[in-house]
C-alpha cells in the first residue's frame, strides 16, 4: 500500500475532525504517552490513546463509541497529552470538537450529566451578567443537577471570608454579551 | 508603555486574597495599572467545552477593550484566564477568517496587538529589579512550587516556561530566600473545573499534589492560579475526607509570599481569608 496519501473515509469522524480542527488521528502510533500522563485516564472508559485508535479505524460503530463515551467529558483540558505527544497531535482541541459534536448529535453519555449541567450553569451566569456570579452559578447548578446537599457547608464559610458575592457584578455591555451569545449559538 | 490588568472573575470573589496581594505589591513597588473597563468573563473551561466560537469571542472582547483603551500590555494574574487569552490571540492570528468572524460577532475592532503577561512575567519585569532592597524578612521556608496546567501549557502556544519541570516560580521564590524542593508534581492537574461537578476526582488529584509536597518536607505550596488555590485550599476538608488524611500544609499565592518578605502583614496580603490556616507570617 502506498503511504504517500492516506485516504480518509468522508463519512468518518476522523474526517470531520481533520476538516474542522485540523487534527489528524491517523498520525498516532500508539505510544501511549497521552494515556500515561492523563490525570483522569483511570476514570475514563476510553483513555485518550484508545480514542485515537478507535478513530483510526474509520468505522462508524467505533465513531459512535467515541461520541457516546464518558471520557470526552472527563477530559479536564490540562493539555498534558499534547505537551507530551511525539507527533504533536492536538488531543485537547479534538476533545473540544468531540464534546460539541456529541451534544449536537444528542449522544451525550448519561454519566456526564452533572459535568455538562455545571458548564451550562456557568455560561448562563455570564450570559446575563457578563461576569461569573458564583452564588448564582451554584444555585443554578443545584437546580440542574438536583444535587441539593452538596457543598452546603462551603457557602457560609466563603461568605464569612468575603469570598462569595451575594449580588452579581453586572457589566455595562450586557446587550453586547447577549448578542455574542446569540450569534454564537448554533 | 501603558499597562492594564485583567483580574478575571475569581479575583473578585473566591480569590479575593490573590487580588489583594497583587494590589498590595503594586502599591509597595509603586506600579500602576488600569483595570480594563467593563471587562467580561473569559469563558473558562465551560465555553471551550461547549462552544468554540463563544470561547474565542469572549476573550477577544477583553483584548479588544484593552486595545480601545490604549493598553500596550495587560497583566493576567489568573493562569486559566491567561491561557485562554493567549490561546485566543494565537488562534485569531493564525486564522484570519476566524478573526473576521469574531470581529463580526463582537462588532468591535480587534487587532490582537496587546502584550499578555502572566503574574510571574509581571513580577520578573517590574518587581525583581527592585526586590533586593525591599526584602526585610526573607521567606526562609522550604516550598513546593506548584505551576499546575495553564501557566505553562499549551507550552508551544504560551511559549513561556518549559513544559516539564518549569523553573520560573522556583527562581522567584529563591530570590526571596525560600528553598524550593524538588517537586515532580509541579505540573500535574488539580482537577480544575470539575471542582463542583466531580468533587471526588478533584479530591483525588489534589490530594496527590498535597501528599507529595508534604512528603518532600515543604512548609508551604506556592501557586499562581486561583483554580489551583481553591482546589488545594478551599477543598482541603474534602481532600482529607477522601484520603483519610489530615494534611495541614498551607497554600500561598506567590504574590502573598513576596508580600510577607517585603514586610507586608498577613491581612494586607489576604492570608486571613484562607481555609487552611497559614502560620507563616
Amino acid at each position: 500500500m502506498s503511504h504517500s496519501e492516506h485516504h480518509i473515509e468522508i463519512n468518518s469522524l476522523a474526517y470531520s475532525i481533520e476538516k474542522s480542527v485540523e487534527v489528524t488521528a491517523q498520525k498516532c502510533y500508539q505510544c501511549g504517552k497521552c494515556s500515561a500522563g492523563c490525570p483522569v485516564a483511570d476514570e475514563m472508559d476510553l483513555p485518550p490513546s484508545m480514542v485515537l485508535r478507535l478513530l483510526q479505524t474509520e468505522d462508524l460503530a467505533n465513531d459512535e463509541k467515541v461520541l457516546r463515551s464518558h471520557s470526552i467529558w472527563l477530559c479536564v483540558t490540562c493539555e498534558m497529552c499534547l505537551s507530551r505527544c511525539p507527533m504533536e497531535i492536538d488531543i485537547p482541541s479534538m476533545m473540544d470538537f468531540l464534546r460539541q459534536k456529541s451534544r449536537s448529535e444528542k449522544k451525550v453519555n448519561p454519566k456526564a450529566k452533572n459535568i455538562i449541567a455545571f458548564h451550562k450553569s456557568f455560561l448562563n451566569s455570564i450570559r446575563f451578567t457578563g461576569r461569573l456570579y458564583e452564588l448564582g452559578l451554584i444555585l443554578d447548578y443545584k437546580r440542574q443537577s438536583l444535587n441539593m446537599t452538596q457543598d452546603i457547608s462551603l457557602a457560609p464559610k466563603m461568605i464569612s471570608r468575603g469570598k462569595l458575592h451575594l449580588f452579581p457584578d453586572m457589566i455595562k455591555g450586557k446587550a453586547q454579551m447577549a448578542r455574542i451569545f446569540k450569534k454564537t449559538s448554533k | 508603555m501603558k499597562t492594564g490588568i485583567y483580574p478575571g472573575c475569581s479575583l473578585t470573589g473566591s480569590a479575593r486574597d490573590y487580588n489583594e496581594s497583587v494590589f498590595a505589591l503594586a502599591e509597595a513597588f509603586d506600579l500602576e495599572f488600569a483595570q480594563i473597563p467593563d471587562w467580561n468573563c473569559c469563558g473558562a473551561t465551560a465555553a471551550h467545552n461547549l462552544n468554540k466560537e463563544l470561547s474565542l469571542a469572549l476573550p477577544a472582547r477583553i483584548l479588544a477593550l484593552a486595545e480601545q483603551n490604549g493598553l500596550d500590555e495587560i497583566i493576567v494574574p489568573c493562569a486559566a484566564c491567561y491561557s485562554r487569552l493567549v490561546v485566543t490571540q494565537n488562534e485569531l492570528k493564525k486564522n484570519p477568517e476566524l478573526k473576521n468572524r469574531v470581529i463580526e460577532i463582537l462588532e468591535m475592532d480587534y487587532r490582537g496587538t496587546s502584550g499578555i503577561l502572566n503574574v510571574i512575567e509581571w513580577i520578573d519585569k517590574y518587581i525583581i529589579p527592585k526586590l533586593d532592597e525591599k526584602i526585610v524578612k526573607p521567606f526562609n521556608y522550604k516550598v513546593a512550587c506548584y505551576y499546575g496546567c495553564l501557566l505553562v501549557r499549551p507550552d508551544k502556544v504560551l511559549n513561556y516556561d518549559r513544559a516539564e519541570d518549569p523553573q520560573t516560580m522556583d527562581i522567584v521564590m529563591s530570590k526571596i530566600g525560600a528553598d524550593p524542593v524538588y517537586y515532580p508534581y509541579k505540573t500535574e492537574c488539580c482537577g480544575a473545573g470539575l471542582s463542583i461537578s466531580r468533587t471526588d476526582i478533584v479530591s483525588k488529584l489534589s490530594g496527590k499534589i498535597i501528599e507529595d509536597a508534604e512528603h518532600r518536607g515543604a512548609d508551604a505550596i506556592i501557586v499562581a492560579c486561583p483554580m489551583c488555590h481553591s482546589n488545594l485550599d478551599m477543598r482541603r476538608s474534602d481532600i482529607n475526607k477522601y484520603w483519610g488524611t489530615e494534611y495541614k500544609i498551607p497554600v500561598l499565592f506567590i504574590t502573598q509570599a513576596i508580600g510577607l518578605a517585603i514586610g507586608l502583614s498577613s491581612e494586607k496580603v489576604g492570608l486571613k481569608r484562607h481555609f487552611v490556616e497559614v502560620k507563616i507570617s
